[in-house]
């Protein structure tokens, strides 16, 4: 149904294109893998790329795992579709990031080691604790893996013109074994070189689309805005709020709450976290988060241009019937650009976004698996399982067993949910990381008197409760686009939980110290402090 | 209480002995003197934005210039005070912060297997460099 426009157009005609640069893709990042895991010797190098890499590589890097496909297909096709409402989200993406800036990432490089319970586990009884932080990271993790990974097999069928839920399955399929390939073989390394590449390319990408579309409008950014407000059929509302979420109170909260989600969300990422580790000193996690937010930023302000240019230029009509969600704007706006269905010019620069939009897909997807496997060996298997007494190859094994493993679940679970709804499942995992993750991360760098039980607490609280609220929400039943569509158990009336399960992990944290029977030890929290602020025996 | 411990090997001994100069209070003084009130700052910033959005849709509607409204100018401003503050911090921290962190660190001594103060968890080779960039 999604795919009668561009099925019909040159991307069945220029498949061969399409596929070609698909494939010296995938090759050359499975060269970069095969050279990155030849220099893969030992737990630094697999979990931290060696803490080598440089602080704009690393930031290269960050960008190339947070702009998932969402933010590049999906913003930029919510502000063609929403306009202004599109716009919002992404703001919040962006400003998130000084929280890990300003409290996160100089912390955690400097008193962490490999995963984000490294930090949390510090002062605490390691074994609950890590508990804890392994399942929550793991959860995360698979929320956000199936997101991106459902949205992978819709999205590549759509850009390759290949119909039917065959193609989608085997889509998914290959985007999990790929992912597992660079995770297992490349580690840290690898992957770290695909994320750059990834996002060099989709820089390049943005830029040179961008460009175009500003010409057309002879760089007069107020003429591309009231063109795109009439061709929405909307007029100025277009460029106003409230087209997707100001039509009721709760449609209002709704958007609260995930801006809110959004912007505690990040840093609590773990996936994010753990790139704070490949570089070798606080210092150069500060720059990396600085090259991280400059990218982010300049990308996000493209995306304003690419949006608004495809519905000036493409029209909504046109792109909804691509794809409903919108999806498919920056691709035909690509086509569009390059001279149109039919032409050369459109079919070469389809094919190159094309492509631009599967490597977004895999270096994220790589990025996911290698955070929770990582997770699940360093805490759950070598610090939990066997106490601490697995030798580093014995863990690594398993984390390479685990990317198996997960790379498995996640194939299988995208299979049987591919009609959810993605945005609200990246939507989810943030509210999840703002909500467990976050509270216990910054009680354990910032505040005194938190304890074991107070960690336990935020975490299970916090991921409890953002969990069952969605399940109890319109995402999963109740209304014709919930998850289960045919029954109605919904008594949560917002989409995203974070507006009340991000106050809940931060009061559990806070009652569980207040009622636990041991208390802090003052001597831990002193040695934590100086660590994480000076980088003494940092690792 | 405040002589630093000399030849004693335990290592976090010497760490919580650096935690109560009066060198180390000062770096977390000014570390906490930046970070929270200019968090709490920015994050009130873009409630007020979001708020804005949500509940004041016709101050948000005035057009500033030709198709330019309130709306869009707020949301480039967050991008431009984002910016901003994460320049803002990068100078602050280079100025004040990185030099006090690196007299600790010296007047601490060598760290690794064969210094004082050991790896956070598992003692390992240490492996951390000053950055090379």
């Amino acid at each position: 149904m999604s795919t009668t426009l561009l099925a019909a157009g040159s991307a069945t005609e220029h498949r061969g294109l399409t596929m070609t640069l698909f494939g010296i893709f995938v090759l050359a990042t499975l060269g970069i893998t095969v050279w990155a895991g030849r220099q893969t010797k030992d737990a630094s190098d697999f979990y931290a790329g060696g803490r080598g890499f440089t602080g704009f590589q690393n930031g290269l890097a960050i960008s190339g795992d947070y702009m998932s496909a969402a933010s590049f297909l999906g913003i930029a096709g919510a502000i063609a579709l929403f306009g202004y409402d599109g716009f919002l989200y992404s703001i919040g993406f962006l400003v998130a990031w000084l929280v890990a800036l300003l409290l996160v990432a100089e912390p955690l490089r400097n008193s962490g080691r490999y995963t984000m319970a490294d930090v949390l586990a510090f002062r605490m009884r390691q074994r609950p604790v890590r508990t804890a932080a392994g399942i929550s990271t793991i959860v995360v993790s698979i929320f956000y893996l199936l997101a991106q990974m459902v949205g992978a097999g819709s999205l590549v069928a759509l850009l390759l013109g290949v119909n039917g839920d065959a193609a989608k399955r085997w889509t998914v399929v290959a985007v999990g074994a790929l992912m597992v390939v660079y995770v297992v073989i490349g580690g840290m390394k690898g992957t770290t070189w695909v994320q750059i590449v990834k996002a060099v390319l989709l820089i390049a990408g943005a830029a040179l689309m961008t460009v175009l579309v500003l010409a057309k409008y002879h760089f007069n950014i107020s003429s591309l805005l009231g063109a795109a407000a009439d061709a929405s059929g909307k007029g100025s509302s277009f460029l106003e709020p409230g087209l997707k979420y100001g039509a009721t109170n709760t449609t209002k909260l709704d958007f609260l709450s995930l801006g809110l989600a959004l912007v505690l969300g990040t840093a609590g990422l773990p996936h994010i976290l753990v790139r704070f580790y490949t570089v070798p000193t606080a210092k150069a996690a500060r720059k990396s988060v600085l090259w991280a937010i400059g990218i982010i930023g300049g990308f996000y302000l493209m995306t304003l241009a690419l949006g608004f240019g495809a519905a000036a230029l493409v029209g909504p009509k046109t792109i909804k019937a691509s794809n409903a969600a919108g999806n498919t704007a920056a691709p035909l706006l690509a086509e569009h650009l390059g001279g149109g269905a039919g032409s050369t010019g459109g079919a070469i620069l389809l094919a190159v976004i094309s492509a631009v939009a599967f490597a977004t897909i895999l270096a994220v997807v790589a990025g996911l698996t290698l955070a929770s496997s990582a997770s699940f060996a360093h805490d759950l298997y070598a610090n939990v399982i066997r106490r601490g007494r697995a030798s580093e190859r014995e863990e690594i094994g398993s984390a390479k067993l685990a990317a198996v493993a997960i790379g498995a679940v996640a194939i299988l679970l995208s299979i049987f949910a591919d009609k959810l709804n993605t945005a609200a499942l990246v939507a989810l995992a943030f509210a999840v990381a703002a909500s467990a993750n976050l509270p216990t991360l910054l009680y354990s760098l910032f505040w005194k008197r938190f304890t074991t039980a107070g960690a336990v607490c935020s975490v299970y609280a916090g991921l409890v409760s953002s969990v069952l609220l969605v399940v109890f929400s319109t995402v999963v039943s109740g209304k014709p686009t919930s998850l289960l569509p045919h029954s109605d158990f919904h008594w949560f009336p917002l989409e995203n939980p974070g507006l009340v399960s991000i106050p809940i992990g931060f009061l559990a944290g806070w009652i569980g110290t207040m009622l636990s029977r041991e208390s802090a030890d003052p001597a831990k929290y002193a040695e934590l402090e100086v660590r994480s602020l000076t980088g003494l025996g940092a690792h | 209480m405040d002589n630093l411990p000399t030849a004693r090997p335990a290592p976090p001994d010497d760490l919580r002995a650096i935690e109560r100069t009066e060198e180390f209070q000062r770096l977390r003084g000014s570390f906490r003197g930046f970070a929270f009130p200019v968090t709490a700052g920015f994050i009130l910033w873009y409630l007020l934005y979001v708020l804005l959005s949500c509940y004041a849709p016709g101050f948000m509607a005035t057009k500033l210039f030709g198709h330019v409204n309130t709306a869009l100018a707020l949301g480039l401003l967050q991008f431009a005070t984002t910016f901003a503050i994460a320049a803002w911090y990068a100078r602050f921290a280079g100025r004040r912060l990185d030099p006090a962190a690196t007299a600790i660190r010296e007047d601490a001594g060598p760290t690794g297997p064969d210094g004082r103060i050991a790896p956070a968890d598992r003692p390992q080779p240490a492996d951390r460099t000053e950055a090379v960039e």
